[in-house]
């Protein structure tokens, strides 16, 4: 009889655990503390007693440069939009053999679009007009059109780059390639809204 | 010598009547403002003005409120139009206002028409007119609270309970014994089962975060890109945390929420502290609209959700550029999410499941074309899968 009242209360005990989940808190983990399941080396977002911000993500050390990262030269002043808005061009021009002109290749736009839709729709809208989303909740006011200001490639690069009044900078979202892309991508929506 | 009019005075009072009332009418307008101006001007003052300027309080220019009576209409023409050259030409004005504002200089506006800026102008002195009072709370959502059953649940345990009891400490019955043991058996089995099996799986896991951040209001209702704030998803292996820059992309403009976002559940105060947590974290100042200088910034320690065991191999960005994968297959409906949770168990059977249902696009890729012919000769079908291209493969995974 005794065994039987041991077992009723096991039972009970096991019903009213599964019963009651926290969704807050993880589930009962196994082995979680072990190497499988820890990565030896540091994860991206962990903490790192090692330095003294305590976080594993540093900047590069001064006077180096990331590999794929390629740095920009003109500083974050007005002085430095006028020179890139003045010298600065894109490496995406190509010329093909056989072609007389330089151009964007049809990869190179179509994956200016694929970005543009994802970081600059949101204002600029899709057009370019700067009707985007968030323009037209009134989140974010006073997107210009690119039809009415005087921009040119570098000038567009820079602003992706520092960014300009209140937009920010995007270029810790972008490659330099992609924001190259983004460039032209923008030029051509804004010579068809000067046709 | 004189000579009066005989129709003179009559006249006179004709004339000054006219002028009565001409002055009178001039003055209804004056205060009832030609309202599609107003409006005019607030949709070029937004398109052109309002991301360097406010009505109230600074932004990267002045406020605007009632600028008309603080300068002349002609000055402001001039200004607006081509500042540089107001400046160059010597205007006291001009260049006082310019060092003021560290000079940064002011985008000149020549495309704009007098008549754009005296709407312009209008706005700035009328723009409370166009206030919308809005309904309190806004977008009134009935929330239907689930009724919680949790409490019945266990009623129907204890009475259980009681009845076994009774089974095994009154009844004489043997037969009724022999079954409630195996019923609870049964029932226990099917709890440890469920218990087991649940080890390390966190489905719906979600965790309180420093932050409220309400993925709902950002890519759902405003519909911002899950890329534009998980940028490295499309290149490395994980989808990257937001660093708070990107936040600040938007929130160095946006540091309260509208009173329409407000739901019944997180009233607007509550809201604009969470935008407030976030200036602490890294430092600015939402009233001088600039970053406190030598601000020691405090990481924003979000608690991770999603993690896979070390000796699973996971790549976003495979899935994400090469694949062409939603990210909602595998995160949910995060756009509904006010709370961001876990959506899918994360096991080995819930992925494999996914690779042996899903079909590869092999019509557009002329570099697998060879490859892809012959996999579809080998197992016969017109589509491969994702198991079938390798998927399945212990290695792809686990190495």
């Amino acid at each position: 009889m005794k065994s039987i009242a041991n077992i009723v209360c096991v039972f009970t005990a096991v019903i009213l655990l599964a019963s009651c989940t926290d969704h807050t808190q993880r589930q009962v983990q196994y082995m979680s503390d072990t190497d499988m399941y820890l990565s030896v080396p540091y994860d991206t977002y962990s903490g790192n007693a090692r330095f003294k911000d305590s976080m594993t993500a540093q900047h590069p050390v001064k006077g180096t440069i990331a590999r794929g990262q390629v740095p920009y030269e003109y500083p974050n002043t007005e002085a430095g939009y006028l020179a890139a808005k003045d010298s600065l061009r894109s490496p995406l021009w190509t010329k093909q053999p056989g072609d007389s002109v330089y151009r964007i290749s049809k990869a190179d736009m179509d994956n200016g679009k694929k970005m543009y839709d994802i970081y600059c729709i949101s204002c600029h809208g899709a057009t370019g007009d700067g009707q985007g989303e968030l323009v037209k909740r009134e989140k974010f006011l006073g997107i210009p059109s690119y039809e009415t200001r005087d921009i040119t490639e570098g000038s567009i690069y820079h602003v992706i780059m520092h960014g300009r009044n209140l937009m920010g900078s995007h270029a810790s979202q972008l490659t330099h390639r992609e924001r190259w892309q983004v460039v032209h991508y923008v030029e051509e929506l804004r010579n068809k809204l000067k046709k | 010598m004189k000579i009066v009019h005989p129709h003179s005075k009559i006249l006179r009072l004709l004339l000054s009547s006219l002028t009565i009332i001409l002055l009178s009418a001039t003055q209804l307008t004056a205060q009832e403002v030609d309202s599609l101006t107003v409006v005019k001007g607030k949709k070029i003052f937004n398109a052109n003005c309002a991301s360097c300027h406010k009505i109230d309080g600074k932004l990267v220019g002045p406020g605007l409120r009632d600028i008309s009576e603080r300068r002349t209409k002609e000055w402001l023409h001039a200004w607006i139009k081509d500042n540089v050259a107001l400046r160059e030409s010597g205007d006291a004005d001009a260049i006082a206002i310019f060092n003021e504002y560290n000079g940064s200089p002011m985008t000149p506006f020549p495309q704009l028409s007098d008549e754009d800026i005296d709407a312009i102008l209008l706005y700035t002195s009328h723009s409370d007119m166009l206030k919308v009072t809005a309904p309190g709370g806004g977008t009134e959502e009935v929330v239907t609270e689930k009724p919680s059953t949790a409490w019945m649940s266990y009623v129907v345990i204890a009475v259980l309970l009681l009845l076994a009891l009774w089974v095994y400490f009154k009844s004489k019955n043997e037969f009724l014994k022999i079954v409630t043991t195996i019923a609870l058996l049964l029932i226990g089995a099917y709890y440890m089962y469920y218990g087991l099996m649940s080890v390390g799986v966190d489905q719906n896991y979600q965790p309180i975060q420093p932050i409220h951040f309400s993925h709902k209001i950002h890519a759902g209702d405003n519909k911002i890109d899950c890329q534009y704030c998980h940028s490295s998803a499309k290149h490395s292996k994980t989808s990257g945390i937001p660093s708070a820059n990107v936040c600040m992309n938007c929130h160095k403009n946006i540091a309260e929420v509208a009173e329409t976002t407000a739901t019944a559940e997180y009233d607007k105060a509550f809201y604009d502290g969470e935008i407030q947590r976030l200036y602490d974290a890294v430092g600015w100042d939402p009233e001088e609209l600039q970053y406190i200088e030598g601000y020691e910034e405090k990481p924003i320690k979000w608690v991770r959700i999603h993690n896979l065991p070390d000796f699973a191999y996971f790549n976003h960005s495979q899935h994400v550029t090469a694949g062409n994968i939603a990210c909602q297959t595998c995160h949910g409906p995060v756009e509904t999410y006010e709370v961001m949770k876990q959506f899918a168990p994360l096991t080995m059977g819930w992925c494999i499941e996914c690779h042996k249902e899903t079909e590869v696009d092999i019509a557009n890729n002329p570099y697998y074309e060879k490859i892809h012919e012959e996999l579809a000769k080998k197992y016969g079908v017109e589509k491969v899968t994702v198991a079938q291209l390798g998927g399945q493969e212990c290695g792809k995974c686990h190495y």
